[in-house]
């Protein structure tokens, strides 16, 4: 098989019916990904069964490591090789990642980690739906930083959505972490897969400097400083410790402020650029209902059966979680006498949504702690108190 | 009597100019430690083994050993605590061109890093192992470790060590590896040779070395100079090539056996399966 | 068209799994102007047991994925049926395995049942594994707002491995013509 064979497999162009964790798979190849280490967890391992097919027909490679951590690891070490790499698992796999996720955000490595959710805490419900991990990509890693954390409510989003997360990994210089959960995990639904030249893809800037003037870690207007990957010449230099612009470790408070300033503003001050929200019949609510990833579905279900009740709701879906629509809240807040807003835990985003709002309206969550998802009736009712 | 003429030169180039990172130096190693003239040896054998300086990547863990990654001007890679043999399989991976060196210490790359090292050996992954061991963990003040020997004293073993230390080079071998060998600080040319047949080697190859830590080691265990580490070493170590690695395991005041004591040929190495799969995953689409 | 829940249901090894498939995908990419959505129980139940797949067929958008109230309950077996026969909605349609399935009381909620021997059937044809799709045909047949048998057989011509695609057009045609006594 040549060359131009192998890239002609790597986007599945055409109609499919397929679960998202499928869909996920796919998108990532679509995307560019060429390596995969992973470690099986349900409801997640059906994306690692499908790339170990799927990744040795298109010149890629995957490999099943002993752990989760080894997992992301690996997929950092294959960032740097050059290749575009992805793992993908859910919670208590997650939880085993997150310091080698800190070490991405640290050395700037792009990457992207599928995270489908099962109730938890600890072994929880193996092979059923949670939302329960949403502060944690956020929070997860030890110290400051900002992640890219995307959710999908469809199986289309799952393979629309996963090439968002590559490049933005890719634009940013970050471990972007894609947030699916048990139910669009398993659910099959329509896929259409466009072709390879309607895939829009961002890869990593390089250097074009001779490797004496180029500074690793130096970034410019947009805070993010270009890459050289391990073979380039530019003899890389990587550390997780707090580090200079050349990329040597210092450690002092005045390195910290300027290394750690930076990744963080490199999201912060990007942030319009990055936060993507789908608003449905928002313009004339009185109420607004704010979700994401599977609830959201249910959220839309009941706006529909409330509008043909006459009642003025409407839904903000969080397609990236993080970072956080804060201003958009502050605004919706000033509209709308009440913020419902469904999720499958105990309150995770609804508190951010409480932080967001201040005070101005009211903030009321509908919480399943995972296991079941909403259904549109037990929004509507909740709708309907409000009213 | 011949009078041995001895040349003084004055350069203002050192041998390893190039090989070390500018502006890195003076290195944060202890007085007497050994990891400087490991760093030394190493340079040297990835030069003598006529390596592209471009396809060398060195990865560490944390810890003092890891350091070492940061100093060596080749692509290098301080990862976190214990997990530099993934982070290495996954570098090495890209490129199956690329010499990838892991170089850490005893308690990074066995304690928190012990999964990751048996199972890069058994799956034979292409990389080469360098593992400073200096008996306890230096770098966060003189901890018990995994190779710690019973009646060893460190800060969290007040009363002597009292579990079995992990025999290094028999761990390596019974989970594959197609080369190990040990050697101490004092032997730099028989390392050094040892680590060109280490690193001109596919698959998983794996050198220990037994390093010198005076400050969180030998001061508790009546050898407080690096001097007297080294000392000790020379006056215990027996040179047995192909010694049975199960014999190998290290005592107090016992002997300290190094050699060569594996080097198998012909073991299918993870870049060999990988591009074999390939192989097998495009046959697969031809037929569909 | 309204919002139409399907659930098929068997013991593991009848394929009640590929039933789910074979309609959701006839209907996501050959029905025009239908979407459908199709679960899985991926409980230990899938193990043995009773097994099902859920098939949700609109024309809008299909915004909880789950079916609650069955309009149609496709079932091969005791197990599944005892299990899953509360979910069916008043007035739903039910499909039975006649010989492997005793219906009870709670049938009589169902506002038509069909019945055939969908196993006797594909045994005709060498083997049981062919009774899914036997009943597939029965269904095509008889409920007329899930799938068209055209949508239908071309996605079995797909999905369905070369050697063994004859057999299940065959068991195909049989469930279609098959006419239930009485």
């Amino acid at each position: 098989m040549s060359k131009e064979e192998a890239e002609l497999l790597e986007v599945m162009t055409g109609k499919h019916f397929v679960t998202g964790n499928i869909a996920v798979a796919e998108g990532s190849l679509a995307a560019g990904c060429k390596f995969f280490g992973g470690y099986p967890i349900t409801p997640s391992s059906e994306i690692a069964e499908h790339m170990a097919r799927r990744l040795p027909q298109i010149n890629g490679h995957f490999v099943q490591f002993e752990d989760e951590i080894a997992s992301i690891a690996s997929i950092l070490g294959a960032s740097w090789g050059g290749s575009k790499s992805m793992t993908a698992t859910s919670g208590p796999g997650y939880s085993l990642m997150v310091e080698n996720i800190g070490l991405g955000m640290m050395t700037e490595t792009p990457c992207v980690i599928v995270n489908v959710q099962r109730g938890g805490p600890s072994t929880g419900l193996p092979t059923l739906v949670g939302q329960q991990d949403v502060m944690q990509t956020k929070w997860g890693s030890h110290g400051d930083y900002e992640p890219i954390v995307i959710s999908p409510s469809t199986v289309q989003e799952s393979f629309d959505l996963v090439i968002s997360a590559f490049n933005f990994s890719e634009q940013y210089r970050l471990p972007v972490t894609f947030l699916m959960d048990e139910t669009i995990g398993h659910m099959s639904e329509k896929l259409v897969i466009p072709a390879k030249e309607k895939i829009k893809i961002v890869n990593r800037k390089k250097p074009t400097v001779p490797p004496e003037e180029y500074l690793p870690y130096k970034a410019g207007k947009d805070l993010v400083p270009l890459m050289a990957i391990a073979g380039d010449g530019y003899r890389v230099m990587m550390t997780g410790l707090t580090h200079d612009e050349r990329g040597y470790p210092e450690i002092s408070a005045e390195a910290q402020e300027k290394n750690v300033r930076r990744i963080n503003d490199k999201i912060r001050k990007n942030k319009k650029k990055i936060i993507k929200t789908e608003e449905y019949k928002l313009d004339d609510a009185d109420i607004a209902l704010i979700s994401f990833g599977t609830s959201a579905r249910a959220a839309k279900g009941s706006v529909n059966r409330a509008r043909k009740k006459g009642i003025k709701v409407g839904l903000l879906r969080l397609i990236t979680v993080w970072p956080f629509p804060d201003e958009r809240i502050d605004l919706l807040a000033d509209q709308v006498k009440k913020i419902i807003v469904p999720e499958i835990n105990y309150g995770q985003i609804t508190r951010e949504i409480e932080r967001s709002s201040h005070g101005k309206t009211e903030v009321k969550g509908i919480f399943k702690l995972g296991g079941a998802i909403h259904t549109p009736e037990e929004i509507l009712k909740e709708i309907e108190k409000g009213k | 009597m011949v009078e041995e003429k001895i040349e003084l030169i004055e350069s203002h180039e050192h041998p390893l100019d190039g090989y070390l990172r500018k502006g890195r130096i003076p290195h944060i190693f202890c007085p007497g430690c050994s990891l400087g003239s490991i760093t030394t040896v190493i340079v040297d054998a990835i030069l003598a083994a006529g390596l592209d300086p471009k396809k060398v990547a060195v990865v560490s863990g944390i810890g003092c050993t890891g350091r070492i990654s940061g100093y060596l001007n080749f692509d290098s890679f301080h990862t976190t605590h214990g997990r530099a043999i993934p982070f290495a399989i996954g570098l090495g991976i890209t490129d199956p061109e690329r010499k990838v060196i892991v170089i850490s210490g005893d308690g990074d790359l066995f304690a928190i890093g012990g999964n990751h090292f048996i199972h890069a050996a058994r799956r034979n992954a292409d990389i080469t192992v360098i593992c400073v061991n200096n008996f306890n963990y230096g770098m966060t003040g003189g901890q018990v470790g995994p190779t710690s020997y019973i009646g060893q004293f460190q800060t969290t073993a007040p009363y002597g060590a009292v579990e079995e230390p992990f025999n290094l080079p028999d761990l390596a071998t019974s989970c594959g590896a197609v080369y190990v060998a040990r050697w101490t600080a004092l032997d730099v040319r028989r390392m050094k040779d040892s680590l060109v047949e280490a690193l001109s080697k596919k698959g998983f190859s794996f050198v220990e070395v037994l390093g010198s830590c005076p400050t969180t080691y030998g001061r508790r265990n009546q050898l407080a100079e690096g001097k007297m580490i080294l000392e000790f070493y020379k006056d215990h170590t027996e040179l047995q090539h192909g010694a049975d690695t199960r014999e190998v395991g290290i005592e107090k005041d016992g002997p300290l056996i190094v050699g060569k004591f594996v080097d198998i040929e012909g073991r299918p190495t993870l870049t060999d399966h990988l591009l074999d799969l390939q192989k097998r995953g495009r046959a697969s689409v031809s037929k569909e | 068209m309204a919002r139409v829940e399907v659930r098929f249901a068997g013991f593991g090894g009848q394929g009640i799994g590929l039933m789910g498939r074979l309609v959701g995908e006839a209907v996501a990419l050959y029905e025009k102007g239908k979407n459908s959505v199709m679960t899985q129980s991926y409980g230990p139940e899938s193990r043995g047991g009773a097994s099902s797949a859920d098939v949700v067929i609109d024309t809008e958008e299909i915004d909880f994925p789950k079916a609650t109230e069955l309009d149609y309950f496709v079932v091969l077996s005791e197990e599944a049926y005892n299990k899953y026969i509360p979910k069916l909605k008043k007035g739903g349609i039910l499909f039975v395995e006649e010989n492997l399935v005793h219906l009870d009381d709670n049938a009589n909620k169902a506002k038509q049942i069909f019945k055939i021997p969908a196993t006797k059937i594909a045994e005709t044809l060498g083997s049981k594994i062919f009774a899914n799709i036997a009943m597939l045909g029965y269904v095509c047949a008889n409920a007329k707002d899930i799938v068209s048998e055209e949508a239908l057989v071309t996605v079995m011509k797909q999905k369905i491995k070369a050697r063994y695609i004859e057999k299940n057009l065959i068991a195909f045609k049989k469930g279609k013509e098959y006419k239930q006594e009485g």
